[in-house]
């Protein structure tokens, strides 16, 4: 474990100013590191709020959400796998199930968990890839026309049928996508064994 | 074992975003469960949704929030949820039926055809269906958009041949008649938009199994 946080403090980009979520995933997954997860609460917890918010729950209730989806994340670490998932892409699926629940809606099945074979980690580089690829698909979202970007962000609040659903085109997902499908032949590899 | 028919791209981008009745998520998360590459599809729009997270609107959380979840970290407050062993239905339909196969509580509807409708909300309905080796699915109408996920056995019709993990979209006009390959007893999952509407499918139904 100490090697891989090594190797991804060494492969971090010193012009990059965020912290590696990555990394302070791990540090509470494997050391249940209060400061680390002080710090992702300080980053996340307002912008999943800010994200409840527009999506209909009103302030209360998106504050105590995004409390939930932070412990959440505390007591799920050991699920977090990095060489398929950004750790924003990770606390938006605890947060969509969250709402789910405290909405008191329809069930949401979710599919059969994956889990690790023998082989104990993800690849790094499979790891540092997706990190990448994670980047790009934030930058390409920036740079879409705001109607297709509206249009996207009313998906993800929930709030469009199905023949709306439709009409989105042009995701800019054909890398992450590869990389994620890569990582599953991985880990479908992993398993057999 | 290759899955060659797939859900369309808008419905794993609606399932993502939570904008499916109940029931379509149930065979979604099914299918997805077999099938690697929809998985990669729907675990992309999760990326997104990370990324439209992370880019979105901030709204600063309560002064004493931090401390609050901090003294809740050592609570454990989440019981952990029953885990099934995938078997021949995927752990998402396991947890509907209360296990594999063995557990499923069959309905006949006659010509050794059987059904068992899953608990769901009513926007849509997901029914499991059993279909002996050779025999014809029970001809039946629906409104909207119905999938069909088989899970064990095959069947052909005009679209193709259907086996383990794969999905037929039908629409409502679609008029297709499909069969059961002559080898296996076939089991799969019917998701309809509005409930079924069985129509003189007994006199239809014994019409094929005769013309087998």
């Amino acid at each position: 474990m100490g090697l891989m946080s090594e190797r991804i403090l060494t492969g971090q980009n010193e012009k990059q100013t965020e912290p590696d979520w990555v990394l302070m995933i791990l540090a509470v997954r494997d050391h249940r590191d209060r400061a680390a997860f002080a710090r992702l609460f300080e980053h996340f917890a307002p912008r999943i709020k800010g994200f409840l918010i527009n999506s209909g729950a009103d302030p209360s209730m998106a504050e105590e959400c995004a409390q939930d989806v932070m412990t959440t994340l505390w007591h799920k670490a050991a699920q977090f796998d990095p060489s398929r998932a950004s750790v924003a892409a990770w606390i938006f699926t605890i947060a969509r199930n969250r709402r789910i629940d405290m909405l008191r809606k329809q069930r949401r099945p979710e599919p059969e968990d994956l889990t690790w074979g023998p082989e104990p980690e993800p690849d790094q580089a499979d790891v540092v890839a997706l990190q990448q690829e994670t980047n790009n698909l934030a930058k390409a979202l920036k740079s879409l026309p705001k109607v297709q970007r509206d249009l996207i962000e009313k998906a993800y609040f929930g709030d469009l049928t199905q023949s709306e659903i439709a009409k989105i085109t042009g995701l800019p997902l054909g890398t992450i996508k590869s990389r994620i499908r890569l990582a599953l032949d991985r880990l479908r590899h992993a398993m057999k064994q | 074992m290759t899955i060659k028919h797939h859900p369309e791209e808008s419905t794993l981008l609606a399932y993502a975003t939570n904008n499916l009745p109940e029931a379509f998520n149930l065979i979604v998360a099914s299918h997805v469960s077999l099938c690697d590459e929809c998985r990669a599809i729907v675990e992309s729009h999760d990326t997104l949704g990370g990324a439209l997270i992370e880019t979105g609107t901030v709204a600063s959380m309560d002064t004493e929030s931090l401390d609050r979840a901090l003294a809740r970290l050592d609570v454990k407050t989440m019981p952990e949820r029953k885990r099934h062993t995938p078997g021949t239905l995927p752990t998402p339909l396991q947890d509907y039926v209360g296990g594999d196969v063995d557990s499923i509580r069959w309905q006949p509807v006659g010509m050794g055809v059987k059904q068992a409708i899953l608990p769901t909300s009513s926007a849509a309905t997901a029914r499991l269906l059993y279909i002996p080796a050779g025999a014809a699915m029970p001809h039946h109408s629906h409104k909207g958009t119905e999938m069909t996920l088989v899970l064990q056995g095959a069947f052909e019709d005009e679209d193709g041949r259907f086996a383990r993990g794969d999905v037929e979209v039908a629409d409502a006009d679609v008029h297709h008649t499909p069969i059961a390959d002559i080898g296996e007893d076939c089991i799969c999952l019917a998701v309809t938009e509005a409930p079924l509407r069985f129509k003189g499918w007994l006199p239809r139904i014994m019409q094929r199994f005769v013309r087998i």
